[in-house]
């Protein structure tokens, strides 16, 4: 029993095993879980598709190191992200923000469902009245053929 | 006429298309840098071993170039040959900033390779190149006679780069 425990403990400890060093970590738990929700969001520009939390890149390390620096100094979080854009750009954030040169980027998306709504629906217009159309009655001649391949049909 | 509106949808690939090739092109790994324009950042940091250090503000006033550097750094060897003679050949000062290195390797690697630098500052623990927005070494920056920073280099600098961009614009700055 006491060897299952002890494997799942360690299994366990492995997944939480991530790229901060526990000599990073403040004391403080409410600070250090800042400071890990805050790493997430900035972009690791040595490895550009990890965040900084995940990478083990040299600048990564510095990068943590330092929000823990501003966040211990009494910055909150949108100033340490402030800190982070001034130096690096908007590119470090993972997320873009909504900004006149992103709108495409997080609009874009929206207006090519609306444009491709905006076809089907004048598709579904157009051949929903269609067939109305199509449906003329009978002429004679081909009643008269109808009732004569009815009547071989039966015959 | 109205036929025409079912070729809208060609004609949007083959923009999107080009666009994408061209992007193939471009290499990923060089950012554009958030300080250009911006004021250089104030720094102030010790020399190599007992060398004089460099500080920010004794640039006031003219055009100048900063190199970050490293003795680990594998390309900084590559472009270090282009470094020796590139201060005399545009005639202007260039200032290296040791980036996250030890001094006594600094030295070694100077002494091997010959000191191109004007002054060097030991940027030990990589502060002052995260207040430049400095991501991998080495790494270039053209510093205007306002203190501004107009241009940033990222990788070893080729013959091209300094015939195509370094050149023309520390002649221009310079004449302003």
């Amino acid at each position: 029993m006491r060897v299952i425990i002890l494997a799942a403990m360690l299994a366990l400890a492995a997944t939480a095993a991530l790229a901060v060093d526990p000599g990073e970590r403040l004391a403080d738990p409410s600070l250090e879980a800042r400071a890990r929700t805050l790493s997430g969001e900035l972009r690791c520009l040595v490895c550009q598709n990890q965040s900084i939390d995940d990478s083990n890149a040299d600048l990564a390390h510095d990068l943590r190191v330092l929000i823990r620096e501003r966040l211990t100094a009494g910055d909150s979080d949108p100033q340490v992200l402030q800190f982070m854009v001034r130096r690096y750009g908007d590119f470090i954030l993972l997320r873009p923000p909504v900004q006149a040169d992103t709108y495409v980027l997080w609009f874009g998306p929206f207006a090519v469902l609306a444009l491709g709504a905006l076809g089907a629906a004048l598709y579904l217009r157009r051949s929903g009245r269609a067939p109305q159309q199509a449906l003329a009655p009978l002429s004679a001649d081909e009643q008269r053929r109808l009732k004569q391949l009815l009547a071989e049909d039966q015959g | 006429m109205r036929r025409l509106i079912y070729l809208l949808p060609a004609v949007a690939f083959v923009a999107l298309a080009a666009y994408f090739f061209v992007s193939l092109t471009r290499d990923p790994s060089v950012l554009p840098s958030a300080m250009i324009n911006q004021p250089t950042p104030a720094f102030a940091l010790a020399g190599l071993g007992d060398q004089p250090g460099l500080v920010r503000d004794e640039f006031a006033g003219q055009v100048v170039l900063i190199n970050f550097f490293a003795s680990w750094c594998i390309p900084c060897r590559t472009e270090h040959p282009l470094l020796m003679n590139l201060s005399r050949e545009l005639s202007v000062p260039l200032y290296g900033i040791d980036y996250k290195d030890k001094p006594e390797d600094a030295a070694r690697f100077l002494g091997e390779l010959g000191d191109p630098y004007r002054r060097i500052g030991a940027d030990r623990e990589g502060r002052v190149g995260i207040d430049f927005g400095v991501y991998g070494v080495p790494e270039t920056y053209v510093i205007d006679k306002t203190g501004r920073i107009r241009l940033r280099h990222v990788g070893p600098l080729t013959p091209a780069d300094v015939a195509r961009e370094l050149a023309p614009l520390v002649k221009a700055l310079q004449r302003s």
